[in-house]
């Protein structure tokens, strides 16, 4: 289904559109392949890991699950909108923080965090409670500040995305009687067991997936590739975007609980530059403009870095311990990405999505 | 007060140099290099012999200044350029938000290099000791740095302009800066117009890279990062392209940093940042397209 064919429908009158009416659920029909998936893959990348049983190993695809839905996150904006973003980690900071200050046990949090509000010094939520309300927090952060970014576009819009990143980080770096400053906040609740994790992933995907096909959605990347178009057919492009903005700002958030419970700990600069570019890069590499392109350069990335740490930690042949010297990782992650950038400039799976029938065309 | 105007000119030229070397190649081939910040640590850590140790083993910085300042400045234009054709040149027509992760992925490269031979740790070196004498000036003590790093950049400043206006090289940039594709046409060489820019880019990160190096007395892997981000929100509200936009913009970014530094309450100081990058959100509201528009970026239908 091409996005830009919706657009007339806006000019036909009642009955036709009541006539017309199925096509909406033909399209949920026809894409809805693509996210059942892109789930089953990850379901059953959690189901060879719980057979496992190893520890460790836990431990890494709790961190893919985690950056499963971050990615999809920026893809919800970035991939719809055709506008980069390097803000959204800021959203994912806000929704870890909230989830922070919902799960410490209180008697920690009044002598860490003294500067909280009473009530919130006294509500102790479940994980789950907590990181539901952890996504609502950024979905409303994203709204205040999309109302104002929304009107720019391009590489404005990139840099402003980017400034509000900084601003985030340094209020939460220097607040600290309410965030704890740059030293890290303890005492969240960890959770080990990896299904609320495949949950929050796979919501992530079935999310992502009605907004593409949602009024909204279609609009929205009608506008990317046709901008004037589209705004000549009467979509409201800020509109549009804000909307992408604030969905994928509660993914966000919700990313960032789920992040906070799975380490542990926060701090102001885990959620920088560093963990936004990791997160552009594999959407880039994946295909900015797919969902499936997303999730597959997660796992693949993920993977590509799992594979290089264990060579760094030393591989045994026969007698001899081969190890990689420190940095190499780095080093070769870098290498590969722009050595696929370069093969395929528009990402491993460019505009197309995974169906069975392998149509050409975007969902 | 005349502290104050110092400490923003000086603060104001390394973003401005910083911007510059951005501008200048976005002018060329439309790329935001992530990777800039790293040429910058390069060139810094090209003074000293590798090694994990928290000393500096100063080795090419002990050279006398008439040899230090060419050799650092050569060290960037020589990593830039070999950048353009290791990395950059196959990426010539891929969209903006392609090159833009490919120039991350290369800065990462490039830090993680040099984490590789020298470590993580902050390593203290005392470069161009004798700068940092202060001198008396209208009643003001200043670092004698300070006004060298000012005198410094209005050099290469108007140097550049002359540059890109007076020279068949610099005309043939600035062409191709307005539109690439009309100016090969009309026989500009496109490899040596954007090798040139490349070149330039590096050196004038190499001359961050020595002001910032002894101003700040350390080196670190990181210590691009921090003048870059200022860099780009500058070439940004300059208006992407535009060369005089980007030194304008990186100067009223350090005139604004050293300003709200002054003017805020106390309590309020640590999030000064945060209001500079407020600030840069209001500019880009008024006027999206930067401060000075530049020519032949506006996209057409």
């Amino acid at each position: 289904m091409s996005a830009v064919s919706s657009a007339p429908e806006t000019q036909l009158t009642g009955d036709v559109i009541a006539a017309r009416k199925p096509a909406r659920f033909t399209l949920a029909r026809k894409t809805i392949v693509t996210p059942v998936l892109l789930s089953l893959l990850l379901i059953a990348i959690t189901l060879i890991t719980v057979m496992t049983g190893s520890r460790p190993f836990n431990q890494t695809v709790i961190d893919v699950l985690v950056r499963v839905i971050f990615v999809v996150g920026l893809y919800i904006f970035i991939g719809n909108s055709g506008v980069l973003s390097f803000g959204h980690i800021g959203f994912t900071c806000l929704g870890a923080y909230a989830a922070a200050w919902l799960t410490i046990n209180p008697i920690m949090k009044s002598s860490a965090l003294p500067g909280l509000p009473d009530w919130l010094l006294q509500t102790r939520l479940i994980y789950w409670q907590a990181a539901i309300l952890a996504a609502l927090f950024a979905g409303v952060a994203a709204l205040i500040f999309g109302k104002v970014l929304m009107r720019l576009s391009g590489i404005a819009a990139s840099i402003a995305t980017f400034a509000v990143l900084a601003m985030i980080n340094t209020i939460y770096s220097n607040w600290d009687s309410v965030t704890g400053g740059t030293s890290s906040v303890v005492g969240i609740p960890i959770i080990r067991t990896i299904w609320p994790y495949l949950i929050g992933a796979v919501a992530a995907i079935f999310i992502a997936w009605a907004h593409a096909i949602s009024r909204s959605g279609l609009a929205l990347r009608a506008a990317r590739d046709e901008p004037t178009a589209a705004a000549a057919s009467g979509v409201d492009i800020p509109k549009e975007r804000l909307v992408a903005f604030v969905v994928s700002g509660a993914v966000m958030g919700l990313g960032g609980a789920l992040m906070a419970h799975s380490i542990g700990v926060v701090t102001p600069d885990t959620f920088y530059l560093s963990l936004t570019f990791i997160t552009l890069s594999m959407l880039v590499v994946g295909g900015m403009g797919s969902l499936s392109g997303g999730v597959i350069g997660v796992v693949l990335l993920s993977a590509l870095i799992q594979a290089l740490r264990w060579m760094e930690g030393g591989v045994s042949l026969g007698d001899a311990t081969f190890a990689l010297p420190k940095g190499i990782q780095e080093i070769a992650l870098g290498v590969i990405m722009i050595v696929i950038l370069a093969l395929r400039p528009s990402g491993l799976m460019g505009n197309r999505e995974i169906t069975l029938t392998r149509s050409k065309r975007n969902m | 007060m005349l502290q104050t105007l110092f400490d923003a000119l000086s603060l104001g030229s390394l973003y401005a140099l910083g911007a510059l070397g951005i501008a200048l190649i976005f002018g060329v081939m439309r790329l935001v290099n992530f990777a800039h910040g790293d040429v910058i640590a390069f060139c810094v850590f090209a003074l000293l012999w590798p090694s994990t140790d928290a000393m500096a083993i100063v080795f090419a910085g002990q050279l006398p200044w008439y040899l230090l300042v060419p050799f650092v400045l050569l060290c960037g234009a020589g990593l830039s350029v070999l950048c353009e054709i290791v990395v950059f040149r196959r990426f010539r027509n891929a969209n903006p938000a392609t090159m833009m992760i490919a120039s991350f992925a290369l800065g990462f490269v490039i830090r993680y290099f040099l984490l590789m031979l020298y470590s993580s740790r902050p390593k203290s070196i005392s470069l161009l000791p004798a700068l940092s004498q202060p001198v008396e000036i209208f009643g003001a003590r200043l670092p004698l740095l300070q006004l060298i790093t000012i005198v410094a950049t209005m050099a290469i400043l108007i140097g550049l302009t002359l540059f890109l206006r007076q020279t068949r090289f610099g005309l043939e940039m600035r062409a191709a800066a307005e539109n690439f594709s009309m100016a090969r046409m009309l026989g500009v060489r496109a490899n040596r117009v954007i090798m040139g820019a490349f070149a330039l880019s590096g050196a004038l990160a190499g001359a961050i890279a020595l002001i910032f190096g002894s101003q700040t007395g350390t080196v670190d892997i990181q210590m691009g990062a921090s003048i870059m981000l200022m860099a780009f929100i500058a070439t940004v509200i300059g208006g992407l392209g535009s060369l005089g936009g980007a030194v304008l913009a990186g100067f009223l970014l350090g005139a604004a940093s050293v300003v709200m530094q002054v003017a805020l309450p106390v309590d309020a100081r640590p999030f000064r940042d945060a209001f500079v990058y407020g600030a840069v959100i209001l500019v880009l509201l008024f006027r999206p397209q930067g401060l000075i528009a530049a020519r032949g970026t506006k996209e057409r239908v």
